[in-house]
């Protein structure tokens, strides 16, 4: 280990990390001092044994494997439909034994009061009584669904798979940038960047010991089959999916495959006094479980959007008659709103007594004549979000922005102030990537993907470590020119 | 179980390859046929080929074989090119990726890629036959991966049907050209064989019949032969076993619709008699053929996937 330890003493003296900037941020791979950090010391290692020629060829093979296996995204607002590889970044994110333990409980207890949350605000309203969270701010969400007031949900379990989006500051700490309790997605990217990494660069295994992920598949299952109604013994599971021209499709194709389930459209399913039953060769057959990846907007048009082909007409009700379960359950986009989760610290203090394990992003309600002073004094330096969007859109990064894009924010924060957020810009930590015959720093976060069973919170050890593969800056979407790379959490 | 959309996708999945790989072959031997032959007499005959292929022909005659492979393997305007095919083939497994095995799914990906690739590339004009040859393969190796890696169940039987209807009605369709017409010349025996060589017969025929290649034994081997796989009859008994098998998947008792009319093609075929046929009406007989191919597709569909809901729901 000594001779290793002092090769690496040199990090930037290997061809590839010539040009390696180490910055100011957290590197996820060097410490301060310029030395690898201690679990990156053989990884270091094996980099500075690689030639750009070499993993050159392998990034090649890697694309290959992407677009032979069709694992794509569809371009929006591109007519001919063109599929894209989502870009993959092949050297691996390290994460330790001890930080991931802390992540597992952050997590879970995040999780858990966030389904105490939901029930509490559509029946009792204890936490609104109470003034934790104001009453009005919670009634203009976007998301909050009027329809699910009273509505018994099965052992009370709203968000079965949540996707919450971390990133780590200048300490080293992982704090909450946002949640997703809607339909997170990603996990199949995860599942496939393991894939790839492993048949493209299977050395690098050697020297580490790495958490598997492929069990997820499972663990998903077995949290879906939780959801099953009352008297249900064998439950019919399906994932539903808008179809082939979702951006999404191949996740949802993917996931339906490893549980062993139908995949459906909405054209499959039909409801009849109450229940759901799917269109098969031998007859309908009814459907117990719909892990649905459509928004409610588009789930039933005789209660949401009448113009909407992709839901199911009578779903709704037959959900509140409780003959069908739904993953997740209606109006759950109240717990996501970007508003809403300035208070998500204090919601868990209500609710648990506990404090916080992962700590929030400061955030500035636009809402409140204080906040909104400041930041509007301040837009150059913060990073100005609409409340109900994702994927990185309706979005100002304050220090990259030009003064007409400030000037049209300024104008819509005054016309719409709660639909608006501000956060500080945030540092976020760097990790060496392969990018053009060389190796870089790139920004990183990271989505570990949660699932919640009624009894216990489920982690699958890893998550999709996103990267913003553009020089500098800080959004890491994949319609932003983001791109992800595999995530490994180091076994105990 | 499996949905009726499912098993809508798996059945035109199977008959979209089917096709591709006809149109590849047809094309393949028409070339070939055509590169020794007296131009000023018989020319490439390209009207055959479009004749055969169940398809109008263009409104300018292809002046050669890269304009022909332009317009029929790449010409994404047109609906019975083979890249449209394959395209459709794919768009149907991409919405079943969760009942096909990966492998499938990448053979029939691979495939989609490389001829686009091919297209892009422009190199084929000067070696059609390997632009041929990678679709024949292509679709060689998706049913070989199919049969290796896929359960041998209610899904695999609609890829069954779909590929043996398709092949029953092009295999008839063929001889109906040939014995009735439809091209200003009489085949002659360089044609024969390549109505043999078109169906990949030419070798099974002459170990059956010997290199002696004769009008009513084409028939009687491409129509009537049980063991010859692209044969009506080997073809109609596959139909039928796959839709006896399908009844029982669904739960049914035998006897269905298009389970009878299966069945009664393939006993036609079983008890058919080739001198009858051509001595009677050969033209009619192979139209009866296509005819029932669309009772039995209708048929099945009723049953099975597009049947009313109100049928169905519980009492």
């Amino acid at each position: 280990m000594t001779s290793i330890g002092s090769r690496s003493r040199l990090p930037a003296a290997g061809t590839l990390f010539a040009g390696y900037d180490r910055g100011i941020g957290y590197d996820e791979m060097f410490g301060p001092d310029g030395r690898p950090r201690p679990h990156c010391v053989a990884l270091v290692d094996e980099l500075r044994a690689a030639s750009s020629a070499e993993l050159g060829l392998r990034q090649i093979e890697a694309d290959k494997a992407f677009l032979t296996q069709g694992i794509t995204f569809t371009v929006y607002g591109d007519e001919q439909g063109t599929e894209r590889i989502f870009p993959f970044d092949l050297l691996p994110r390290i994460i330790t034994a001890a930080e991931w333990r802390t992540l597992v409980a952050g997590l879970s207890q995040r999780l858990t009061a966030i389904n105490l949350f939901l029930k509490d605000v559509y029946h009792d309203g204890r936490i609104l009584a109470e003034g934790v969270v104001p009453r009005d701010l919670l009634l203009s969400c976007r998301h909050y669904r009027r329809e699910m007031r009273g509505v018994r949900v099965h052992r009370d379990i709203y968000v079965s798979i949540a996707g919450s989006d971390l990133v780590r500051l200048e300490d080293g700490r992982f704090v909450v940038l946002e949640d997703n309790l809607r339909v997170p997605s990603g996990v199949s990217y995860m599942l496939a960047n393991r894939e790839v990494t492993k048949r493209v660069m299977p050395g690098l295994f050697d020297r580490y010991q790495v958490s598997p992920i492929a069990q997820y598949g499972q663990a998903l299952l077995a949290t879906l089959r939780a959801l099953a109604p009352p008297h249900v013994t064998d439950p019919t599971l399906v994932v539903l999916t808008p179809g082939v021209g979702n951006s999404a499709y191949f996740e949802h194709a993917f996931l339906a495959r490893e549980m062993g389930v139908a995949l459906v459209e909405g054209r499959d399913l039909l409801v009849h006094d109450n229940v759901v039953y799917m269109r098969t060769t031998a007859g309908l057959r009814r459907v117990d479980v719909i892990y649905r990846r459509v928004d409610d907007d588009f789930l039933d048009p005789l209660a949401f959007r009448p113009d909407s082909f992709l839901g199911v007409a009578g779903l709704l009700n037959a959900y509140r008659a409780g003959s069908v379960s739904l993953a997740n359950a209606i109006g759950t986009g109240i717990a996501d709103d970007k508003a809403l989760y300035a208070y998500l610290p204090a919601i868990i203090r209500f609710y648990l007594s506990e404090e916080p394990i992962l700590a929030n992003v400061e955030t500035y309600l636009l809402a409140n004549p204080s906040d909104r002073q400041f930041v509007l004094e301040n837009l150059e330096s913060l990073v100005v979000k609409a409340v109900g969007e994702s994927g990185g859109y309706g979005m100002l990064v304050g220090p990259h922005s030009t003064a007409r894009e400030r000037d049209a924010f300024r104008a819509k924060i005054l016309a719409e102030p709660r639909n608006f957020i501000a956060q500080p810009t945030l540092a976020l930590s760097q990790s060496p990537c392969f990018i053009d015959d060389t190796i870089e720093p790139r920004h990183v976060d990271l989505r570990p993907y949660v699932l919640y069973g009624g009894d216990r919170v489920t982690v699958v050890p890893g998550g999709l470590t996103r990267v913003a593969l553009k020089k500098g800056s800080l959004v890491v979407n994949s319609s932003q020119g983001g791109g992800s790379k595999d995530t490994w959490v180091l076994a105990e | 179980m499996l949905l009726s959309r499912v098993a809508d996708a798996l059945y035109w999945l199977s008959r979209y390859l089917e096709r591709a790989e006809h149109t590849a072959r047809l094309m393949d031997v028409r070339l070939d046929l055509g590169l020794d032959r007296r131009r000023a007499v018989d020319g490439w005959d390209f009207d055959r080929l479009f004749a055969s292929l169940r398809v109008a022909p263009l409104a300018e005659t292809p002046a050669s074989p890269g304009t022909l492979i332009d317009a029929l393997v790449f010409d994404p305007d047109n609906s019975d090119s083979v890249l449209r095919s394959v395209t459709a083939a794919r768009e149907n497994a991409r919405q079943v990726r969760e009942e096909i095995s990966s492998d499938m799914w990448e053979q029939i990906n691979a495939l989609f890629l490389r001829l686009k690739q091919a297209r892009s590339e422009g190199t084929w004009s000067s070696r059609p036959h390997y632009i041929c040859r990678m679709v024949i393969e292509g679709v060689h190796l998706f049913e070989g991966v199919t049969d290796a890696t896929m359960a041998h169940g209610e899904g695999w039987q609609y890829l069954q049907a779909g590929r043996y209807l398709e092949r029953a009605g092009a295999t008839a369709a063929l001889l109906d050209l040939y014995f009735h017409g439809g091209s200003r010349l009489p085949p002659n025996h360089a044609e024969w064989v390549g109505l043999l060589r078109s169906c990949s017969a030419l070798e099974a025929y002459c170990r059956c019949y010997t290199a002696d290649i004769r009008p009513e034994r084409v028939a009687e081997f491409l129509l009537l032969n049980s063991e010859f796989p692209r044969s009506v009859r080997f073809s109609a008994s596959r139909v039928e076993t796959a839709l006896r098998a399908i009844a029982q998947y669904a739960g049914r008792g035998t006897g269905g619709r298009a389970e009878r009319l299966a069945g009664r093609l393939h006993a036609s075929l079983d008890y058919g008699q080739v001198d009858e046929i051509l001595s009677e009406d050969p033209h009619d007989y192979f139209e009866s053929i296509g005819r029932y191919c669309t009772q039995i597709h209708t048929a099945a569909y009723q049953t099975y996937i597009t049947y009313p809901v109100e049928t169905a729901l519980p009492a």
